[in-house]
């Protein structure tokens, strides 16, 4: 059966993670509540009844403890899961992430790799107050030796999964926690998808948006707005963050000459500055007006919900930017 | 005119100049007209260098002048009078300054629509839309190289125009002159000299018209401080069309004391200048009177409208072969219309009347002119 089902973002990480588990009996999955309680985002509800204890592991609140474990274990020939519960949690873990996961083939001499994959939530908009919403995906970005991918779309959840335990090397997995709920209809049998390309999920003249993660529909609804107006965006989505696609990123500018990045992240030192970065360096002559950047306010992300609303780019603000950088404004 | 680009410097700081000659070369939406100095001293400091661009009364350099004994004051040329300012940074991203480079648009006279004014792909591609294509672009690089930019002088044409017609009350008075006698006068002169010094039909009607406006003085100068201001010169101002569009009108400095000979050389010279884009301020803001001649064709009449601050304007159709009545008899004749645009200002319809009628008196006697 190959007609479209359409499931949650979570439903496409829980078929995903099944699936895993099922083909491969080097794979498990470890984090804080995976097993009993079901992933504290209901990730894993079902799959300690089938997979058991040994495979669907509980573990203490101790980031750095499991994740070295996990470590250990790919290190091991295991094809472990880690599951952390938010990135701002990962901070207890970034030394066995930075100094360890992603240093030891290095270290080796290319004897050993790290197969291991960490997932973890990311991102404001649930109202979970300021240790729970921030967007860090830059800090790991930042590190050679680790890839880091953001699935922001259901077909990518259920997808991406697969080859990243494929790859020889740790892969970050930010699983924005405002799309858990989000629907979208994908085949039935869809399978791996590829980690390492950015994607244009909508074609477009005018300017590129560039975005990832949680702020892809709010870039998508901006872009149907747009286009009610005779603004034709080119959304493009990085799926990886590390390595970044400068083809794709730069091959959409060179088409639109005008760029606006959406980044939850914070605007200080972020994938924006990144990618306005690169853009400057291989597409200069392309541009048409300078690249702007929409990122959160720098501030620790506030409880309230106003105030979140108020912290976090919106669809609305990607349509004022875009219409100040294309002049209709 | 509102400012020019420097494009030539002839003298150089330490130099002796004296009235009347050039200085340097400024390029404006007029073409490049020469600075002529009109003090005697020792150029200075130069405070506009090449490629730099000064609105009209910007200082563009300072002479040092012997006035008396040891006396010496100090003149500033300028592009009109005083005081300088900054040059203006053009805002062009970066793909639209490549794509003014492939289509040859120059980015100074593109009026920019992107973030902060800057000027973006659309802007140049508009531009260039705007100057045509194919002969018409050819024409355009031809006057480029003479330093005569026709999109910006288009516009310069415009704004003058519009400002006519909005603040000046034109009247019409149109008369047919018939220049058989004219045209075989001339037919005969120019049996008798070389062709290089073969003289064009507009040229008699140039010095007719000159010679009229001795005249009737009351149409020859400006209108200025809300008065009309008599020019005791009369410099008339021909209409020069350029290939690939747009036009100049130079005035022909005393036009009324050159013979007809003279005139003709002057006015290949000056036409010849014009299309090469070197003209002198004088020569541009001189007029007192313009003459609009439409030459060879099938033109019957031209209603023209004056060029401020000038008060009137001769429209002069093609010279056509008629039936017309002459001493009761029909007989076949070469004719002109000649329309009088006045401004209603300055002076009335009887006036033009009494013009036009002076004219055609002038032309019946070619050889007296």
């Amino acid at each position: 059966m190959n007609g479209p089902v359409e499931m949650t973002y979570r439903e496409a990480v829980r078929q995903a993670l099944q699936d895993a588990l099922r083909r491969d009996d080097r794979v498990f999955l470890m984090g804080e509540d995976v097993g009993r309680y079901g992933g504290a985002y209901a990730c894993s509800k079902g799959l300690q009844e089938e997979f058991g204890e040994d495979r669907v592991r509980d573990t203490p609140l101790a980031e750095s403890g499991f994740t070295g474990a996990g470590i250990g274990a790919a290190l091991g020939g295991m094809r472990p899961i880690v599951e952390i519960m938010t990135v701002n949690f990962s901070l207890l873990a970034i030394d066995q992430i930075v100094n360890n996961a992603a240093t030891i083939r290095h270290m080796s001499g290319g004897q050993f790799s790290v197969p291991l994959v960490i997932r973890m939530a990311t991102g404001g908009g649930l109202q979970l107050a300021a240790q729970h919403s921030h967007s860090l995906e830059v800090w790991y970005a930042h590190v050679p030796g680790v890839r880091v991918v953001s699935p922001a779309t259901v077909a990518d959840a259920r997808g991406m999964l697969w080859t990243a335990l494929e790859c020889p090397d740790p892969v970050i997995m930010f699983e924005p926690a405002t799309l858990y709920n989000m629907k979208e209809a994908i085949p039935a049998d869809a399978g791996a998808v590829d980690i390492d390309r950015a994607k244009v999920r909508r074609e477009g003249t005018d300017i590129s948006l560039i975005t990832y993660g949680g702020c892809l529909p709010k870039v998508t609804m901006a872009a149907e707005h747009l286009a009610s107006r005779g603004i034709l965006c080119e959304v493009v989505d990085l799926r990886s963050l590390r390595p970044l696609d400068d083809e794709v990123i730069v091959g959409s500018v060179v088409k639109t000459h005008r760029a606006l990045i959406i980044d939850e992240g914070w605007r200080s030192g972020s994938l924006a500055a990144e990618i306005s970065s690169r853009i400057m360096e291989q597409a200069f002559y392309e541009l048409d007006a300078p690249v702007e950047r929409l990122c959160s306010a720098e501030v620790p992300i506030p409880y309230a919900r106003h105030l979140e609303e108020a912290a976090l780019p919106q669809t609305e603000d990607v349509i004022q930017s875009v219409l100040k950088i294309v002049g209709a404004s | 005119m509102e400012g020019g680009t420097v494009v030539e410097w002839l003298k150089q700081p330490g130099d002796e100049v004296h009235h009347g000659e050039i200085i340097a070369v400024v390029e404006t939406d007029k073409g490049a007209i020469e600075i002529e100095v009109f003090e005697d001293g020792i150029l200075k400091d130069i405070a506009a260098a090449v490629g730099e661009y000064r609105d009209v009364g910007d200082v563009i350099a300072q002479i040092e002048g012997v006035a008396g004994a040891g006396v010496t004051s100090s003149e500033s040329v300028a592009v009109g009078g005083s005081d300088t300012s900054t040059p203006r940074r053009i805002r062009v991203s970066p793909a639209a300054r490549r794509r003014a480079k492939d289509l040859d648009v120059d980015l100074d006279i593109v009026s920019g629509t992107g973030v902060a004014g800057a000027i973006t792909i659309s802007d140049v591609e508009r531009t260039a839309g705007a100057t045509g294509q194919g002969a018409e672009a050819e024409a355009k690089l031809e006057n480029r190289a003479a330093g005569i930019d026709l999109v910006r002088m288009r516009s310069a044409i415009g704004a003058a125009m519009t400002r006519s017609k909005r603040e000046i009350p034109h009247y019409y008075v149109s008369a047919t002159i018939d220049v058989t006698r004219m045209t075989s006068w001339l037919a005969t002169f120019n049996e008798e000299v070389p062709v290089a010094e073969r003289i064009l039909p507009a040229v008699p009607l140039i010095k007719a018209v000159a010679r009229a406006l001795d005249q009737v003085p009351q149409i020859n100068g400006t209108w200025a401080d809300d008065a009309f201001q008599a020019s005791k010169e009369i410099n008339i101002g021909v209409v020069i069309a350029l290939r690939g569009g747009g036009l100049v009108a130079p005035a022909i400095l005393n036009t009324n004391e050159l013979s007809v000979a003279e005139l003709m050389a002057k006015l290949r010279d000056l036409s010849g200048r014009v299309r090469q884009g070197h003209m002198r301020g004088s020569e541009l803001t001189g007029s007192t009177f313009t003459i609009s001649n439409v030459g060879e064709g099938n033109v019957e009449a031209i209603l023209p409208i004056i060029y401020p601050p000038q008060v009137a304007i001769l429209g002069i159709g093609s010279i056509n072969v008629r039936p017309w009545v002459v001493d009761g008899e029909v007989r076949r004749r070469q004719l002109i219309t000649a329309t009088l645009a006045g401004d209603h200002r300055a002076s009335d319809g009887r006036i033009g009347a009494r013009f036009l009628g002076a004219l055609d008196k002038l032309l019946q006697e070619p050889e007296a002119l």
